[in-house]
């Protein structure tokens, strides 16, 4: 990326977010997840602001802005409450991959009712509790019976599956591996579709993670997305936006914990001075900082050759693989900055500790993005 | 947001791939061995417009920008980092003072004849006893009549065994401080120049540094750039220009790091395969590979702040403190994918080793930059 500039609606966008970040989730985030409570009305106010289609055409009521503003917009979000933003991310991502492989009809249905936030949220259902870096060992099954679908099988670990208007499903239809895999767009409250055990997490308590239990569930044919055996493309494309999306989290997570140290180096007194007066604590705040810029950039490189419609699978890798490990380094730096402080909940940055941990583990694990990054330098 | 290099960039970077290529990597290897000075290559350098990169060519410059500027530094020195040093001290601590400070009298003489390569430069701030506390400095300009009288010592001066003149830090004013120091140019063929021997270092050994000596050496009043007392400042501002030098110079070691390693990997077999096939290894490229995107994206956003006349001192503290560090990581991780024979002198992987560690002392150590980084972000800029 050579040009570093932001476009006039990328600072609009970003502005946005970063406004409705400060006042509206700022304020509420600890109590959101001390409470574990789903941020249902901030995500409608947030539809309101386009957030929920940052990057979806504005006939389907996206706001149009690109793959460079989602990004910020996901950082300014994620620097006020991660929870909100991973229901954020999730919604943004079902929205894309509908618009990208969905039909005429099937885009006109969904896509409006997530854009405007009369669906509270939309989930992505492909991991299972056997399978979750190796998606193409799946055992949720799809078989065709006339005009329907039949999905039979489990999902874990998914986003605001209880929230959830639409869900893209993943099941094998065909033979074993990754060819025999289709994408089905399933409603919430489908017969034959049961939320399972909510998790307790270790952080992104505003969030919920439930598993999905289908057990006989019937869709109608037309709930196929893309084509028969096309669900793990479908699966993968979604996921090279989608790191992108948690590689923005990231960054969004480690600024709130960069600008809290900051605040608290300046104004914590030790040894007669602030502790921002000792080098122990200033390099740490320069590597934090350093570690944040080098993420943001190749977050953005990645958004911006997603938005010129140029391949960034690799790209999109690094950025999830650094950003991600660079915040936890990060929040782990503020946690110690902070003392006793950093590991109660009276600071934001015991949170912000919790939250990051997931970075690395969800949307592919790191040793996923490595996988990919390898294949692809290794492929010349 | 634009991604790619202009035309003019792209050019600019093959024709350094493919001399670095042709004309550098094939006798990096001896260079270093020999200790060897590469004045045949830093003679074509200066050919292809190299060692005046971003000035004017109106002052036999190329007439580039800065992000020009780092993408060659990058591709010479993933050729040979010694000449990349080299060639970085010309351009960023040579020429960009001159070019920044000097007037058209001193450009004219100073800045022309070596911004065309016809004449090499260098740069003394740093004495025996004053590295990266550089306003400690010992050395003195006294003015007397239409000159100064310079007395003192200054170390660790790459280029300094070859170079013909030096853009040179003294005190003129002790009391005063940092703000007492000020610049000269100096012709270090003069009486009272005295260049101690050559370094023996760790890396970039084939290229020189050594100790100058300033015994009563007389300089013009009109080889003083800027006001009295402007020295530090004109020392710090050239260094902001230096770091995307070396940031980018690391990088060129790290790319040489991993493209060596890269390639041994899917040569080598063991356990029946290569051992590109096996994640031990996979996952060290994948961190090389990312790092080394991470870091070109930090310099290449501080050469272009550079080039819109922004403030930048922030970022290239950020690319240099990242991209050294990150070199060194790379070119450890390429040594051990290497095994024993990256032990060894038949293959360059222990010299991007030793290359890669001055990356992090030179031009600012990794300690400064932190402090340069951590001030402006407690500060909230």
């Amino acid at each position: 990326m050579y040009d570093f500039e932001l476009t006039d609606v990328q600072i609009a966008v970003r502005e946005v977010a970063r406004q409705f970040a400060q006042r509206r989730l700022a304020p509420a985030a600890r109590q959101a997840d001390r409470e574990g409570k789903f941020p249902a009305v901030f995500l409608k106010e947030m539809a309101g602001l386009g957030l929920m289609g940052v990057n979806v055409p504005e006939a389907l009521g996206g706001a149009e802005a690109g793959a460079v503003a989602y990004a910020l917009a996901m950082m300014e979000i994620s620097g006020a409450c991660a929870s909100t933003s991973v229901a954020m991310g999730v919604t943004n991502m079902v929205a894309e991959t509908i618009c990208r492989f969905g039909s005429d009809e099937q885009k006109k249905r969904y896509v409006p009712e997530l854009t405007s936030g009369r669906f509270e949220a939309a989930s992505f259902a492909l991991s299972e509790p056997q399978c979750g870096s190796d998606p193409a060992a799946m055992r949720t099954n799809a078989r065709r019976d006339c005009k329907y679908w039949i999905l039979n099988g489990e999902k874990q670990w998914i986003t605001s599956g209880d929230h959830a208007g639409v869900m893209v499903v993943w099941a094998r239809s065909g033979k074993a591996g990754a060819d025999g895999i289709s994408a089905f767009l399933v409603e919430g409250g489908t017969r034959g579709l049961s939320i399972g055990k909510h998790e307790e997490k270790m952080g992104l308590h505003a969030s919920t993670t439930v598993s999905l239990a289908f057990s006989d569930c019937r869709i109608p044919a037309s709930a196929l997305l893309g084509k028969e055996g096309e669900g793990f493309r479908i699966a993968m494309a979604a996921l090279d936006g989608g790191r992108i999306g948690i590689a923005s989290q990231s960054v969004g997570i480690g600024r709130a914990a960069l600008a809290a140290s900051v605040r608290y180096a300046n104004e914590r007194q030790a040894f007669g001075h602030p502790i921002a007066d000792f080098q122990a604590i200033k390099f740490q705040i320069a590597d934090m900082a350093t570690e944040l810029d080098a993420a943001e950039l190749l977050a953005l490189r990645a958004a911006s050759l997603k938005e010129a419609g140029r391949r960034f699978t690799r790209e999109g890798s690094m950025a999830k693989v650094f950003a991600s490990e660079a915040v936890n380094r990060v929040v782990s730096k503020a946690a110690q900055i902070h003392g006793g402080y950093g590991y109660i909940d009276e600071f934001p940055v015991e949170r912000y500790f919790r939250d990051a941990r997931v970075t690395t583990i969800y949307e592919g694990t790191s040793e996923i993005q490595r996988i990919v990054i390898a294949r692809s330098i290794l492929a010349g | 947001m634009r991604i790619d290099l202009t035309d003019e960039q792209r050019l600019l970077q093959t024709t350094c791939r493919d001399f670095a290529a042709a004309e550098l990597l094939p006798h990096a290897r001896q260079w270093d061995e020999e200790k060897h000075f590469p004045a045949e290559a830093v003679t074509k350098l200066a050919e292809l417009g190299l060692l005046g990169i971003a000035v004017p060519m109106e002052w036999n410059g190329a007439g580039m920008d800065n992000v020009g500027y780092a993408v060659a530094m990058e591709e010479i020195s993933r050729g040979c980092a010694s000449t990349g040093v080299i060639m970085s001290v010309n351009n960023s601590l040579y020429c960009d003072p001159l070019l920044k400070y000097g007037n058209d009298e001193q450009k004219r003489a100073w800045l022309a004849p070596f911004a065309s390569g016809e004449k090499l430069g260098c740069f003394a701030l740093t004495e025996p006893e004053a590295g990266s506390d550089a306003a400690a400095q010992k050395t003195t300009a006294e003015k007397k009549g239409d000159a100064y009288v310079i007395r003192g010592s200054k170390n660790f001066i790459t280029n300094g065994p070859q170079a013909d003149a030096v853009v040179l830090f003294a005190m003129t004013n002790r009391a005063a401080g940092n703000k007492g120091i000020s610049a000269f140019v100096v012709d270090l063929h003069s009486p009272g120049v005295v260049r101690g021997h050559k370094d023996r270092k760790l890396g970039i050994c084939a290229s020189g540094s050594c100790s100058l000596f300033f015994e009563e050496c007389v300089v013009p009043l009109k080889n003083r750039l800027g006001a009295e007392g402007d020295g530090f400042k004109i020392a710090m501002s050239t260094l902001d220009g230096g770091r995307i030098g070396i940031a980018s110079q690391a990088l060129g070691i790290a790319r040489a790091a991993y493209e060596e390693a890269l390639h041994y990997s899917k040569e080598r077999k063991a356990f029946g395969q290569p051992i590109a096939q096996l994640q031990a290894i996979q996952f060290m490229l994948a961190d090389m590979a990312t790092e080394i995107d991470a870091a070109r994206l930090l310099v290449h956003r501080a050469a272009s702040l550079k080039d819109r006349g922004v403030r930048h001192s922030r970022e290239s503290a950020m690319a240099k403190l990242f991209a050294s560090e990150m070199s060194t990581r790379c070119a450890n991780k390429g040594l051990q994918i290497h095994g024993g024979y990256g032990y060894t002198k038949e293959f360059d992987a222990e010299r991007h080793y030793r290359d890669a560690k001055i990356t992090e002392i030179y031009e600012g150590t990794s300690e400064i930059q932190r402090l340069v980084i951590s001030s402006a972000v407690l500060k909230g800029s």
